[in-house]
């Protein structure tokens, strides 16, 4: 019989669907049971959808200018032009 | 190998051919992930800005060593977590900072806050609001718990290759990924749990 304990330390890899099949209906079946359980299931599975939804922000122009005149400067001082098939 | 890794692949070549616009490109496609990643690992703008233009320096440098196996991005990822993590062990030296620390036991292992959250709980704040709380919420959390939930569920990152960025164990992934997922999850309840909902001890 699983513990609450239980479902808690298998939580991430049954949301990563890594568990092997008969564990994971194990734990199905003490969801279903377990309304606390059920509660933890749904929020941890919300906020991991909540991270994967978020957009990168645009960085700050001033941050940006600065990246490309330093890689410019870079590429300018170490070509790669073709200097193997020259 | 999706049309996607077929372009960017396209790009790599041409950058190592010396076409610096292609190079660019990648930068430009990349520049927002690698920045975020980087102040969520740093938590400094300064060490933030400073990852930033040393990764895509490094990666200009390296970019014959990129083999192509595997993606650009996993590739240029794991450039930026090195010097990222660089920045964090320089500018604290406590053990807080500590990626190596011993395996958990599971004993830390608690739901305090057990509450149903509202059905569209976003909804409610603004985006910059909602991503101030996600920030915010990801900041709480120490280092090496931080730096696992931002490549596996941020920049969604394989366990396997989480583990071999980090350097770790992918039991220790596992592991600490689940901790992290847990103290977010009690963390954004405060905010999206649905109005009227009683908060009572678990477990």
């Amino acid at each position: 019989m699983l513990t609450c304990k239980d479902f808690l330390n298998e939580l991430s890899e049954f949301l990563d669907e890594s568990l092997d099949p008969a564990i994971r209906a194990e734990l199905h079946k003490h969801v279903e049971e377990c309304p606390n359980c059920w509660v933890i299931l749904d929020t941890t599975q919300r906020t991991i959808k909540v991270y994967k939804g978020l957009e990168p922000q645009t960085i700050p122009p001033d941050i940006h200018s600065r990246l490309m005149t330093a890689l410019q400067k870079k590429m300018a001082a170490a070509p790669k032009s073709s200097s193997s098939s020259q | 190998m999706s049309a996607e890794q077929t372009d960017e692949l396209a790009l790599v070549d041409r950058s190592r051919a010396g076409d610096a616009s292609a190079f660019s490109e990648l930068v430009e496609r990349y520049e927002r992930k690698i920045y975020r990643l980087a102040k969520h690992i740093t938590q400094n703008d300064e060490d933030a800005e400073d990852v930033l233009q040393e990764s895509f320096m490094k990666a200009y440098t390296h970019l014959d060593s990129f083999q192509g196996d595997s993606k650009f991005y996993t590739w240029l990822v794991r450039i930026a977590v090195n010097e990222a993590l660089m920045k964090l062990r320089k500018r604290k030296t406590d053990r807080t900072v500590s990626l190596d620390e011993p395996q958990d036991t599971g004993e830390d292992l608690v739901a305090r806050e057990i509450a149903v959250w509202d059905d569209d709980p976003e909804k409610k704040y603004s985006r910059e609001e909602l991503a101030d709380i996600l920030n915010k919420a990801v900041e709480s959390l120490k280092p090496s718990f931080r730096t696992v939930f931002v490549l596996r569920d941020i920049e969604e990152l394989s366990t396997e290759d989480t583990a071999e960025t980090l350097g770790i164990s992918v039991p220790a992934v596992k592991s600490r990924l689940l901790r992290a997922r847990l103290q977010l999850r009690e963390r954004l309840t405060r905010y999206f749990r649905r109005k009227g909902d009683d908060v009572f001890a678990y477990m």
